[in-house]
């Protein structure tokens, strides 16, 4: 099938039909049919959701906690408010991290200050307090304590800010309060910004005062941006380390404060999620004259490219040593693509994902013969789209914040070989018997990054999409009552 | 007057505008002074918006932030 304008125009107009005239108003603009040329936008982001739709995005605390600042492994991350924000968030992102969980790792444990009726009346500032000397007594090997703020605590005024400097200079380590309360903003994005700002204050502000330990080296990199979900970071920290450079910290899969602190030093910040963690990188670049740059290692083709544009920063030693390394993998690639390529070649695939994924995991695809037909972010930015808009084809569907409702009735007629979303999206198109993979942390699987994740990644849509039971699969609400009658006799 | 970053794209070349305000980025369309001796004024962006930011007398080594105003 090719697409053309009209079609995917007609197709929005169609979904968009439903809803009355001002919800419509609005949903018209997030949506639109790609326009390789556009210089900018093609449409509307970062925007406060509609009230009644389904949305899948998350809050500025589910940012911060769960993206940026919880897989910091040496740290505790307190979720300041009631329990449930924390727990039912709990290592939901398989941010993969080495260390001892318990001892000097924490990062699939959950701590919150448990707020009660009377924490909301009084106030929690004094349980703060009383948590911090609690960890300092049971987990005195975590080097630092991040507060992460749930609404509540932007609610009743409560001055974490005051306790953290009060407690931090009695134990003698980083207390980080971070206003992340869910309300802030309209998605996680803002989570992501206001984490990175605390970082910046917090972090590498009070590092400035501490002696440089470090021996700085002419090749030392940040990974920046890489969560190390089901292991990624380490999929990509091999490459980097093959090809000679020094890899100083990862911000923030599997990371630690010590390395946080050490990254004003680098020689290069190279950015995986853009999204959230242009902010830090920014002020580093503003402020240390640390250059960064973006690059994408999903798939073999984007691995190439991408590691042939870091080198390119770096000296001849280091860029030969890319082309050796690459031309080393490609005996481990080839092999691969052969052997998927022809299971996949020409399926469809729809994207709906988070921070990078929509536009960096398209290469993947690609380089298995796959289709992109239809991709969107839920909390994605005007520069995320512009970025977008070159990698896929003309026409092509692009959503921004999609509802519920939306990606259904887009999935029933563009009828895609493959869906990869997230976890609230899931289950929905299973029942649907359209073959899913969950993108957000790669379906309990991974690595994908690198070469070494592209075999797996390989492995995994093959699996899914060619897997037997999907044509065996009724919905539910589509079985005639004989059916029903048949399976339970 | 919101403070806005001014920076020069590592692989395009373009200058874009950041308002960490609205953490919106554009790119730079026009600069009204661009000169040896002069730089600032009206920057126009992509979306259609622009901003205003007092002329400085010499260009800047970028990033910068600056403060700037809706013109
Ligand atoms: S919106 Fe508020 S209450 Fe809900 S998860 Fe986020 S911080 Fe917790």
């Amino acid at each position: 099938m090719t697409i053309d304008k009209s079609a995917t125009d007609a197709l929005i107009e169609e979904v968009l039909d439903v809803y009355p005239a001002k919800a419509k108003k609005d949903r018209t603009k997030h949506l639109a049919s790609n326009d390789t040329e556009a210089t900018k936008s093609c449409v509307t982001s970062n925007r406060k959701s509609l009230p009644g739709v389904m949305t899948a995005r998350g809050c500025a605390y589910a940012g911060s906690k769960g993206v940026v600042w919880g897989p910091i492994k040496d740290m505790i991350h307190v979720s300041h408010g009631p329990v449930g924000c924390g727990q039912y968030s709990r290592a939901g992102r398989r941010n993969y991290y080495t260390g001892t969980t318990g001892v000097n790792a924490f990062g699939t444990m959950n701590f919150t200050s448990d707020f009660q009726e009377r924490d909301i009346v009084f106030g929690g500032d004094k349980k703060l307090a009383s948590i911090v000397d609690e960890i300092e007594t049971l987990f005195p090997l975590a080097q630092g304590i991040s507060i992460q703020s749930e609404c509540p605590v932007g609610l009743i005024g409560d001055d974490i800010e005051a306790v953290a400097k009060t407690k931090g200079k009695e134990i003698g380590k980083t207390i980080v309060p971070v206003r992340c309360e869910g309300f802030r903003g309209v998605s996680q994005s803002l989570g992501h910004h206001i984490a990175n700002d605390t970082v910046r204050d917090y972090v590498l502000e009070g590092a400035a005062d501490k002696e440089q330990k470090r021996e700085v080296g002419p090749y030392d990199v940040a990974i920046i941006g890489d969560y190390n979900i089901g292991g990624d970071a380490w999929s990509s920290r091999i490459l980097l380390e093959q090809i000679g450079l020094n890899v100083v910290s990862q911000w923030s899969g599997d990371g630690t404060l010590p390395e946080l602190e050490n990254t004003p030093s680098v020689k290069l910040n190279l950015i995986h999620c853009y999204r959230s963690m242009n902010y830090i990188s920014r002020h580093m670049e503003e402020k240390y004259g640390i250059p960064w740059m973006e690059y994408n290692l999903f798939g073999p083709t984007k691995c190439e490219e991408s590691l042939r544009k870091i080198a390119a920063f770096f000296d001849e030693t280091i860029q030969a040593k890319a082309e050796e390394v690459i031309a080393e993998y490609k005996k481990q690639w080839e092999p691969i693509v052969e052997k998927y390529k022809p299971r996949l070649q020409g399926k469809k695939v729809m994207l709906y994902v988070g921070g990078l994924r929509p536009r960096h995991v398209i290469g993947a695809y690609e380089d298995l013969g796959m289709e992109i037909v239809g991709t969107g972010y839920e909390f994605a930015h005007n520069d995320d789209y512009v970025k977008t808009a070159t990698e896929v084809k003309d026409a092509t569907l692009i959503y921004d914040d999609v509802t519920g409702f939306e990606l259904e009735k887009f999935a029933e007629v563009i009828k895609p070989d493959l869906i990869g979303a997230g976890v609230k999206e899931k289950y929905i198109f299973q029942k649907m018997g359209i073959p899913f993979r969950q993108m957000h942390s790669w379906d309990y699987s991974g690595p994908y990054h690198g070469f070494d994740g592209f075999a797996i990644f390989a492995r995994d849509m093959d699996m899914t999409l060619n897997n037997p039971c999907w044509d065996k699969l009724t919905a539910p609400w589509k079985k005639t009552e004989d059916e029903a009658l048949a399976e339970t006799a | 007057m919101p403070s806005v970053m001014i920076r020069k794209e590592t692989e395009t070349g373009n200058l874009t505008l950041y308002i960490a305000k609205k953490d919106l980025e554009e790119t730079v369309t026009s600069i009204e002074f661009d000169s040896e001796d002069r730089w600032g004024g009206q920057f126009d962006l992509a979306d259609g918006s622009s901003y205003y930011i007092d002329p400085l007398d010499a260009p800047p080594k970028l990033p910068i932030t600056l403060r700037a105003k809706r013109a």
